[in-house]
């Protein structure tokens, strides 16, 4: 069961495409990554899907409804949080809560109801009065998805809600998402931060308008990364990586470090063959070569490179 | 949907209360202008300096004197003595009109013989205060006249009165004052001000910060947000206009002589067209400066230049004239001389209300038409 399916969804700014066609599907109750480096399109994806922005061709399916036909639908089941800040700083935190619930219709009495709730989760109790401007940006963030979803939506989307949080606050921040999911939201969230797509259940990698990987970040791992990773030690680094790369059980090279990480086909038999190069041929002292699990970042550095080499 | 509506107001007038700079300049403003206006722009000629070279130094040449000076429009700075002198006092501005009595005036009055001329010389560089100046001492004159024929022909026996005894009135300002004439245009100018200004960067200022996005995602409709937004500062607007009524009344003794209903509803539909352009504004300006700066550009200078506020507009060259459309001030003013100073009916000034339902209108569309084309390419 889908909450969410984007069928071919492209939006055209004059000559530029800011989203090119792209289609996926979002299970219910999942919590979905939108990875992708700045102005890759995500932002522009979570607008239309939100109703706020037509597209120019293709539909949107958010909780059975199309977001080209009927979008005023789509924004009472959806919670939004954008990118900026969308708190007022110049009301107090009981304040914001009261408003935003008012423009979702809610009644005083849901209100008043809601409104402990959203405080409790953004461990505001009894702080109703306190300037939203003067609280720390962890705080405000969990105030600014607490006032998201006031209404008690289905889905919600949430656009970098992390950027310019302390890792700490971050943390605490993914678990509060990880509790909306349990309780059944769906919830669809863009990041950079790579190890934050750990977290979701799905996610798809998007570059310059199109969607460049899909599936959980363990099957992506499996899916994009056939080869082995190898960490390798050496005397001199600039001289082993420029040997290295020659051979021909290595296919992608590159230095993290004072280490070598090469990518390894069947061509390689046993890691003594790196030995034996290094020190016998060439005579630099290898210290350790060893294999590493790679990271959501080597898949995506991996195929941004490929994308840019095809390019 | 009123809930929602109210919610905005509610938000409006809490930001606001919070914002003590606005409020400083939304109250302050009014007052402000009114004292400047009231007190410093003024084309009331009074105690205007004149200065006679007396020739003739008679009874006679004395009465025109004192018939002159008995008024409260000329003030006697000095009696000089030779044109050298009436030279100076022109040049120096000592006294902005020179009265030159011939030689024989007495005489020549009662001989009959002649005509007699008296020369008044008037420093013309400000044209309007010479222009009624000039009228004035034509007016001083005259009375001499009439007093003169009469007593002559007392002497005689009996009574010769003019043919035809000029006595003019002003209707509606009888005494000319420059104070009742302005007040209208000032309650439109402060209220043009305020409501596009404060409307412009209430609505900009959720664009900078990123807040209407929040609020587009709501299924608030853009007619729930305008209402909500509005309404706080057209009462707001409506505060400031009571204002300036009351301290016009005590300050200049300004008073509404036709319906407060109409000059409510006229009131009404000039914000309605005010607001429209803080509405268009705001869609145009991606950051408050920007806001308000085109703001106060678009308001103030039209409002005061073009709407006959100051300046008559029948007396703007054609194309000039033309251009005065720009601002809807221009129509309310119309409707406010009417109902403040002349207290006519609705008849005397209905095509005004059409003017600004027109022009309200018209920016409300441009409005939308250009809202329409940045979602598109945003």
């Amino acid at each position: 069961m889908y909450s969410i399916e984007v069928k071919n969804l492209r939006k055209e700014f004059g000559k530029f495409v800011a989203v090119n066609d792209i289609s996926f599907n979002v299970k219910s109750g999942n919590i979905f990554g939108f990875l992708g480096a700045n102005g890759a399109g995500k932002t522009t994806t979570i607008k239309m899907m939100s109703g706020i922005l037509e597209p120019t061709s293709g539909d949107a399916l958010i909780g059975g409804f199309s977001i080209a036909n009927n979008p005023n639908a789509v924004k009472l089941i959806i919670g939004y949080m954008s990118q900026r800040f969308s708190l007022y700083n110049d009301l107090s935190v009981g304040e914001n809560i009261d408003f935003f619930g008012g423009v979702y219709g809610l009644s005083g009495k849901e209100i008043t109801k809601r409104k402990e709730w959203v405080l409790e989760i953004a461990n505001l109790k009894n702080q109703e009065k306190v300037l939203t401007g003067s609280l720390p940006g962890g705080i405000k963030q969990r105030l600014a998805i607490g006032t998201a979803v006031i209404h008690k939506p289905n889905i919600l989307f949430l656009d970098e809600p992390t950027s310019g949080v302390d890792p700490l606050s971050r943390r605490s921040f993914w678990e509060l998402i990880n509790n909306l999911s349990t309780e059944g939201v769906t919830v669809l969230v863009t990041t950079h931060y790579l190890e934050e797509a750990e977290y979701c259940d799905d996610i798809i990698l998007m570059d310059a308008g199109e969607i460049i990987a899909d599936g959980s970040a363990k099957e992506m791992k499996e899916k994009y990364l056939k080869n082995d990773i190898l960490e390798v030690e050496c005397s001199d680094v600039i001289a082993g990586l420029e040997i290295l790369e020659k051979q021909n059980y290595v296919e992608e090279s590159s230095i993290f470090g004072n280490n070598i990480h090469i990518s390894v086909n069947e061509n390689l038999k046993n890691e003594n063959q790196i030995k034996n190069l290094l020190e016998t041929t060439h005579n630099i002292k290898l210290k350790r070569v060893h294999k590493i699990v790679p990271t959501l970042e080597d898949v995506f550095i991996h195929l941004l490179e490929k994308r840019k080499n095809a390019k | 949907m009123l809930n929602r509506i109210l919610a905005i107001s509610k938000k409006e007038v809490k930001q606001l209360l919070r914002d003590k700079r606005m409020l400083f300049v939304l109250f302050f403003f009014p007052v402000f202008l009114l004292v400047i206006f009231g007190y410093a722009v003024n084309y009331d000629v009074q105690n205007v300096k004149l200065a006679i070279m007396d020739n003739d130094k008679t009874s006679t040449s004395r009465d025109l004197i004192r018939s002159i000076s008995s008024s409260s429009y000329f003030e006697i700075v000095e009696y000089y003595e030779n044109d050298k002198r009436g030279k100076e006092i022109l040049d120096e501005g000592i006294a902005k009109g020179l009265m030159i009595i011939p030689k024989g005036l007495e005489k020549d009055i009662y001989s009959s013989r002649e005509k007699i001329n008296v020369q008044i010389l008037i420093d013309g560089v400000d044209g309007n205060s010479a222009t009624i100046i000039q009228n004035y001492s034509i007016a001083a004159i005259y009375a001499f006249n009439n007093k003169l024929n009469k007593e002559a022909s007392q002497k005689v026996g009996f009574q010769i009165a003019p043919p035809i005894d000029l006595k003019s009135l002003f209707w509606f300002n009888p005494l000319l004052e420059t104070t009742i004439y302005l007040i209208p245009g000032l309650i439109a100018l402060i209220l043009i001000v305020t409501a596009v200004v404060t409307v412009s960067l209430s609505l900009v200022r959720e664009k900078e910060l990123g807040t209407i996005e929040q609020i587009n995602v709501s299924s608030l409709t853009i007619f729930e947000l305008l209402i909500g937004k509005l309404t706080p500062y057209i009462m707001i607007s409506f505060a400031n206009a009571i204002i300036i009524l009351i301290a016009g009344f005590i300050l200049f003794g300004v008073v509404v002589n036709g319906s407060y209903v109409l000059l409510f509803l006229s009131t009404l539909l000039f914000l309605f067209a005010s607001t429209a352009i803080g509405i268009f504004i705001s869609v145009v300006s991606d950051s408050q400066q920007v806001a308000f700066s085109l703001a106060t550009f678009v308001s103030l200078l039209p409002a005061t230049l073009l709407s006959g506020f100051i300046f008559p507009i029948e007396s703007m060259p054609e194309i000039i004239q033309w251009s005065t459309n720009i601002t809807p001030a221009k129509y309310f003013i119309v409707a406010l001389r009417s109902i403040i100073i002349k207290g006519t009916g609705l008849q005397a000034f209905w095509e005004q209300w059409i003017y600004m339902f027109l022009f309200a209108t018209i920016f409300l569309l441009l409005a939308m038409i250009k809202n329409q084309q940045k979602l598109k390419n945003s």
